[in-house]
């Protein structure tokens, strides 16, 4: 293993933009670019994350790379889910050695469709989509759970409102080798693990995260003494059962990306990590801990951990 | 009792609300005053169209002072002739669709070409014919076809770069 940092992070939020994935992106992957120092042919791999049952249009990865300016041709992969995993492939390519940088990208337009909704299509298709749950209507289910184990009691959990699903775009450059040793103010990633739970939400024990227990441990992020955290999950009461998954100690300063704010679908997990990285960045903060999460009550879940630039 | 399931329904229908984004509302708002606006790099001086508010190239931003009015007469630099009928068909088969890069455009436009199938060409020349204004909607079917000038061809090397 070798040292993998984040030099830079953009991003850009919003309840519905007028601009399309195109515009979102050009302004935050030229951000992340001139923050980096790095140049267009620095970059040695590039990879986006997005969903095209956000806009109902296929392929629309393919029309965003207009964005990147991928030409000479250029190294570059998708995946169909939060930006956050895009980092742990771009950081699994960086581990190669071959190449020094990466440049990372998500975007979402939930605007476009009814999210709670299209929500209900990643569920098992004989059993449980036909049924059409939605979003909330799991959550509720998952915060009855907590309720009846004892893990919290009605007042804490609050009122399941369907949260504010918004438009967004996040980029981030990472950098190692040689690259990493001519940066400044960059965040190490010391530790990055993701562990996904079953599919089938009946098989599963709800009142706990055990694949964030699982993914912090194996990143070395379990029990740590970091000076922040920074978690996200669309569900306000989520926020406890990833504070007890997490474990860190009463030192840490914890920020929970989600409940009433607007929640960028698809670019949330890499602004978590990306305002872990922030902290960093700005001296306020020498170690971090980010998560990310996808998948309907909180199925797959990210751990990173963060270190300041030695 | 006991049978086989051989098939299940299980029917999706998810309604969405596809905006286009800032510079290609532009683009098709101009499209029913029968103008075509594409958008001029500031960094390799190509013109995109239809535009999306970025040099695909480059990878930099357009904004609309880059935005310069492209000629609705162009060159066919590839085409196919479409043999199979299919779902939503407005013509009959067979037609010509083509790759038709407009005079002042670096990115080819896609369009019908109203000409014999067997008189279809790489460099002919091609003009746009609108629809008339009360019926133009901001599509592309603002523009019906586009119909051969008459003009000489274009010689392969004014497009083989687009080709
Ligand atoms: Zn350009």
């Amino acid at each position: 293993m070798r040292d993998v940092a984040i030099a830079s992070f953009a991003q850009a939020t919003f309840e519905r933009s007028s601009k399309d994935e195109v515009e979102l992106l050009v302004d935050v992957i030229t951000r992340a670019r001139a923050e980096s120092r790095l140049s267009k042919s620095d970059i040695g791999f590039t990879c986006s994350a997005s969903c095209d049952y956000l806009g109902g249009r296929p392929f629309s990865f393919v029309s965003a790379l207009d964005a990147v300016g991928a030409w000479p041709p250029i190294s570059e992969s998708h995946v169909e889910m939060d930006g956050a995993w895009a980092l742990y492939e771009a950081w699994v390519r960086l581990q190669h050695g071959d190449v020094d940088a990466a440049l990372v990208y998500a975007f979402g337009r939930s605007s476009q469709g009814n999210l709670n909704q299209v929500l209900s299509t990643q569920l098992d298709p004989y059993f449980l989509a036909p049924l059409w749950p939605e979003g909330d209507s799991l959550a509720g289910l998952q915060a009855r759970a907590m309720i009846d184990a004892g893990v919290c009691s009605e007042d804490e959990i609050g009122s399941i409102a369907t949260p504010r699903y918004g438009d967004g775009a996040a980029a981030m450059v990472l950098v190692a080798g040689p690259l990493l040793e001519r940066a400044s103010n960059a965040a190490v990633i010391r530790g990055i693990d993701h562990r996904i739970e079953a599919h089938s939400i009946g098989a599963r024990d709800l009142t706990r995260s055990s694949s964030t227990q699982l993914a912090a441990e194996k990143a070395g992020a379990c029990r740590r003494d970091v000076d922040v955290a920074v978690a996200c999950a669309p569900y306000a009461y989520q926020e406890i059962l990833l504070r007890r998954a997490l474990s860190l100690t009463d030192r840490t300063r914890f920020t929970f990306l989600g409940g009433n704010s607007v929640y960028p679908y698809i670019v949330a997990g890499l602004s978590s990590v990306g305002e872990a990285f922030a902290k960093i960045a700005s001296g306020k903060a020498l170690s971090a801990v980010a998560h990310a999460t996808s998948g309907p009550c909180l199925q797959q879940n990210l751990v990173c951990l963060l270190e300041v630039q030695p | 009792m006991n049978y086989a399931v051989t098939r299940m329904l299980a029917p999706v229908r998810l309604p969405f609300v596809v905006t286009p984004g800032e510079a290609l509302s532009r683009f098709l708002s101009a499209l029913v005053e029968g103008r075509l606006i594409g958008e001029r790099c500031s960094e390799c001086s190509k013109v995109v169209l239809p535009p999306r508010g970025a040099c695909p190239t480059c990878g930099i931003a357009t904004n609309p002072r880059d935005n310069v009015t492209v000629s609705d007469g162009g060159t066919v630099v590839m085409f196919c002739i479409v043999n199979i009928p299919f779902e939503g068909q407005t013509i009959k088969p067979p037609y010509v669709y083509a790759s038709i890069l407009l005079d002042g455009a670096d990115v080819p436009l896609l369009h019908l070409v109203e000409v014999p199938v067997d008189k279809a060409r790489m460099g002919m020349r091609v003009r746009a014919e609108w629809a008339p204004p009360t019926e133009r909607k901001p599509s592309l079917e603002a523009i019906r076809w586009f119909v051969p000038t008459g003009e000489p061809d274009a010689s392969y090397e004014a497009y083989k770069e687009y080709a």
